[in-house]
């Protein structure tokens, strides 16, 4: 076998393989985490706590 | 209750006042070398040459401007999103000090001369491995931080780091490898045309993965936290990350068109380049979607319109990009000023704008306010660094447009019709054009520096508590 014959099937299983990644995205059950996962920047609020009220908490 | 454990913001804001500092240098010296272009004479003595200074400009702006750009937001994301602190503190203190001695020496070893002479990789040996060791600790705090996250999902800011911080290793420490003469000398390890191709293959990763792949891991944080509601679609940008990924490796022999590089592998890059049109397209239009039913805010909030113009830049560039890369475009645009708007396009527009806006975001909340002293003066920054962008960009292809028209036209005996001196001398008002943008965006660099000591005046540092893990559920 010729490394080009190689090549080629890197080239190939890297097209398959992101043809793959693509139909997952897309199917209904990747939905549900994907879900859950756009929603991880509002899980914290990170608007700060005033020092006071911080103190407050904790205390 | 016991005293919660707090996020580490320390290394954040360190990293963000940097930006902030750096890039007022980094565009400094953009000014001086755009005016040394239209005052000649303002090339003092060898140190301060335009050859000299040129790469200053470019390495202070991309890695130091850029680089503190990117360490700020990714730690701080990486903490946020993965409800967890950062992995080895002490270690990503040593990646600040690390970076700030890599910006120190490159400040001081480019105007004496001392360069490898590979375009975003001029700087010598020594400096090379620091870079390197501070990357690989970089790699640690980041991926260790995701290990020890305390929620199931990565979020895909996440991933757009992480392919950006390991990539730019894998780049660097390729491109870098070199036979060292002397402590200030050393010679590449590749020779000829392959190491032209090594060299933008580093070359354009580094737009790729560097200046893009890590300010879209800002802007999938930041546009949906400042936006106020989620990404646009989560399966759109999983499809983006993985069509960067798979092709930003091969567009890098654009920049060797009609080169000694076969032309195969110029076709071949060409292509890749055209492809990546599509991802970044889909990457723009799930940023700018996201404001989707909240339009209105881009009224009101200066921060949502720098990060949405820079999306808009981003498509611009993006658009533009693949255009020069087709090989009768790049005929008439290489090596003309079109590149260098180009670039600015992608620089200014897209990577500064969506930096300034997510330090907008930043540094108030590392001073425990809700926002800066002052959101007037982030409008006028606004405004002020728009009309400079379009002034730079404007002027340089007009300028570049005219200097390939003109290298190219012959008279009907095969003679050039002009003079090279010819294309330089009609070149000066853009130059100058150019100088008053460049100038525009300074100064919006120096309202947002006032801005931003205004807001650190009389506010101690801040720590945010780590959010509970019963929190993560709600």
């Amino acid at each position: 076998m010729d490394i080009n014959d190689l090549r080629s099937l890197i080239t190939v299983l890297g097209m398959a393989c992101f043809l793959g990644i693509c139909f997952w995205a897309y199917s209904k059950r990747a939905r549900a985490g994907f879900d859950e996962a756009a929603l991880l920047p509002f899980t914290d609020d990170d608007a700060p706590v005033p020092h006071a009220a911080r103190q407050a908490k904790e205390g | 209750m016991q005293s919660q454990a707090t996020y580490n913001y320390k290394v954040v804001r360190q990293f963000s006042i940097m930006t902030v500092v750096w890039g007022i240098v980094g565009m400094l010296v953009g000014v001086i070398i755009a005016a040394q272009l239209v005052w000649p004479e303002l090339n003092v003595g060898e140190w301060f040459h335009f050859g000299r200074l040129r790469p200053l400009h470019t390495n202070a702006v991309i890695f130091a401007f850029g680089g503190c750009a990117l360490f700020a937001t990714s730690y701080f994301v990486v903490q946020r999103t993965c409800h967890t602190t950062l992995f080895a503190p002490g270690l990503a203190a040593f990646t600040f000090w690390g970076w700030q001695l890599v910006i120190v020496l490159a400040a001081v070893t480019l105007p004496l001369g001392i360069t490898s002479s590979k375009e975003y990789a001029e700087l010598e040996w020594p400096i090379d491995i620091l870079i390197a060791v501070v990357w690989v600790s970089y790699a640690i705090v980041f991926f260790g931080t995701i290990a020890k996250r305390k929620t199931s999902h990565i979020y895909v800011a996440n991933w757009f780091f992480g392919a950006f911080i390991l990539t730019v290793a894998l780049l660097h420490i390729v491109n870098s490898a070199a036979l060292p003469v002397t402590l200030t000398k050393s010679y590449s390890a590749y020779a000829g045309v392959q190491d032209a191709m090594v060299q933008w293959w580093y070359g354009h990763n580094a737009v790729g993965f560097f200046l893009t792949a890590g300010f879209l891991g800002m802007m999938y944080y930041f546009v949906p936290k400042q936006a106020e509601r989620p990404v646009y679609s989560y399966r759109l940008s999983v499809v983006h990350f993985w069509a960067l990924i798979f092709t930003y490796m091969w567009a890098g022999p654009h920049h060797l068109h009609y080169t000694a590089l076969p032309d195969w592998t110029q076709s071949v890059g060409m292509v890749f380049s055209l492809i990546l049109l599509a991802p970044s397209w889909g990457g723009m239009i799930n940023g700018i979607m996201t404001l989707s039913g909240a339009w209105h805010k881009l009224r009101t909030d200066p921060i949502l319109k720098f990060l949405i113009t820079a999306l808009s830049f981003y498509g611009m560039s993006t658009f533009e990009g693949p255009m020069m890369s087709i090989k009768t475009v790049n005929a008439l645009s290489h090596y003309t000023d079109w590149t260098v708007g180009h670039v600015h396009s992608g620089a200014l527009g897209w990577v500064a704008m969506i930096s300034i806006g997510s330090m907008y975001y930043l540094l108030p909340r590392m001073y425990g306010r809700t926002e800066m002293y002052s959101t007037g003066l982030i409008n006028a920054h606004f405004w002020i660094a728009t009309i400079g962008i379009v002034l730079y960009i404007a002027s340089m292809w007009i300028a570049g447009v005219m200097q390939g028209l003109m290298w190219r036209a012959t008279n009907p005996d095969g003679t050039l019709t002009y003079s090279f001196v010819e294309s330089v001398k009609a070149s000066y008002p853009f130059w100058s054009i150019r100088l008053a943008g460049g100038v525009l965006f300074l100064t919006g660099m120096l309202i947002m520096f006032y801005n931003m000591v205004k807001t650190m005046a009389g506010h101690r540092a801040y720590d945010a508590p780590v959010v509970l893990p019963a929190a993560a559920h709600a």
